[in-house]
């Protein structure tokens, strides 16, 4: 039997949040944890989480895996689980709704603030906006990005300025759209991240690499950003 | 965007690179100090002064010590404006933060012209 350690809080009723613990017969199979999430769910129908697409695409199940950010859908207990016992926490740094479920809206500003659409006032020309294949190139490792949120909620910098920093995963889809050779509102863009807080807030720890479920690198992103500020600068 | 007055050079770029600056010359300077104390067997108060009397070690020191004074501000400016903010500890923030800052901006004013003193003053 696993034995799983949840978070729970319904504001409804509960005064403080607590932890409740469960037991769950995985049947010796390696299962991921949404899966575990299921089976509690079962047992019990009060517990509160997200998910929609179970299998690592959508970004709604992200979620605090024995003290590491993680995507449930895609985390295999054997490479979580310790000492038999998976520990359910939801993102750091959010407000709670209920159980694992937190309140996104902090890290959806963040995401809206850096402009992440393509930004180009040339005539549109007959068919499309080409693109070398180097150039597009230069779009992979941001792209993919599905913003679950466990690198910013990973990430001591947005803990303490969520409001002023833009976090990573935001400043990941600001490099994303200043690297693509279609959009000409670089200028712009970089005006708005010259401040204190909203790049240079990064302290390089990387814990946003070490979450990522997606193996993208947000801190290279931020350091060619930097780049960018400096040579606007300077 | 965000800005914020108390900031060193009130850009995210200027700090970030006043920080870099300033710490190569840091370490210059004690690798220099900490090389010349250990390569000198026989260190006495003579050759001491006789080493702050020369020109450049005057303007290097000078140099060293403005260096201390950005760096720490720029650091410690990081500091208070992660953890003494409204959003960490409530109302009482701002009044904290700015006195905070003024302790450090009394500080740095009083080494600096104390530091002056000592290396050009006699």
């Amino acid at each position: 039997m696993l034995k799983v350690e949840v978070y729970r809080y319904n504001p409804d009723t509960d005064k403080t949040p607590y932890t409740q613990t469960y037991e769950v017969d995985t049947e010796g199979k390696d299962l991921m944890v949404l899966d575990v999430l299921e089976l509690l769910k079962a047992q019990d129908p009060t517990l509160t989480y997200r998910r929609s697409c179970r299998e690592g695409v959508c970004g709604s199940d992200g979620m605090n895996i024995n003290g590491v950010n993680g995507l449930a859908c895609i985390k295999p207990l054997s490479e979580c689980v310790k000492n038999n016992k998976l520990v359910l926490r939801p993102l750091l740094g959010l407000p709670v709704i209920r159980d694992l479920v937190v309140d996104m809206g902090q890290f959806y500003e963040q995401f809206r603030k850096v402009e992440p659409y393509l930004q180009n006032d040339t005539p549109a020309p007959a068919i499309e906006r080409l693109q070398s294949p180097e150039e597009r190139a230069k779009l992979d490792g941001l792209y993919e990005c599905i913003l679950c949120a466990c690198c910013s909620t990973a990430c001591p910098s947005f803990w303490w300025n969520p409001d002023k920093f833009i976090g990573p995963a935001g400043l990941l889809q600001a490099y994303r759209f200043l690297a693509d050779s279609r959009d000409n509102a670089t200028e712009h863009r970089l005006s708005k991240l010259d401040d204190p807080f909203s790049v240079f807030r990064c302290r390089g720890i990387q814990n946003c690499v070490a979450v990522c479920p997606k193996g993208l690198n947000p801190t290279r992103a931020i350091g060619q950003i930097r780049t960018m500020l400096l040579q606007r600068a300077a | 965007m965000v800005t914020n007055v108390t900031s060193m050079g009130r850009s995210g770029v200027s700090d970030w690179l006043l920080q870099r600056a300033s710490a190569v010359i840091l370490l210059a300077y004690t690798v220099f100090i900490v090389g010349y104390i250990l390569l000198t067997p026989e260190l006495d108060y003579s050759q001491w002064r006789a080493l702050f009397d020369q020109l450049w070690m005057r303007i290097f020191s000078l140099l060293a010590l403005l260096s201390i004074v950005a760096h720490a501000w720029i650091g410690l400016w990081v500091v208070i404006t992660d953890y003494l903010t409204e959003r960490a500890i409530g109302s009482k923030a701002l009044v904290l933060r700015l006195l905070a800052q003024g302790v450090l901006a009394l500080v740095a004013v009083t080494y600096t012209l104390w530091g002056i003193e000592i290396i050009w003053g006699f």
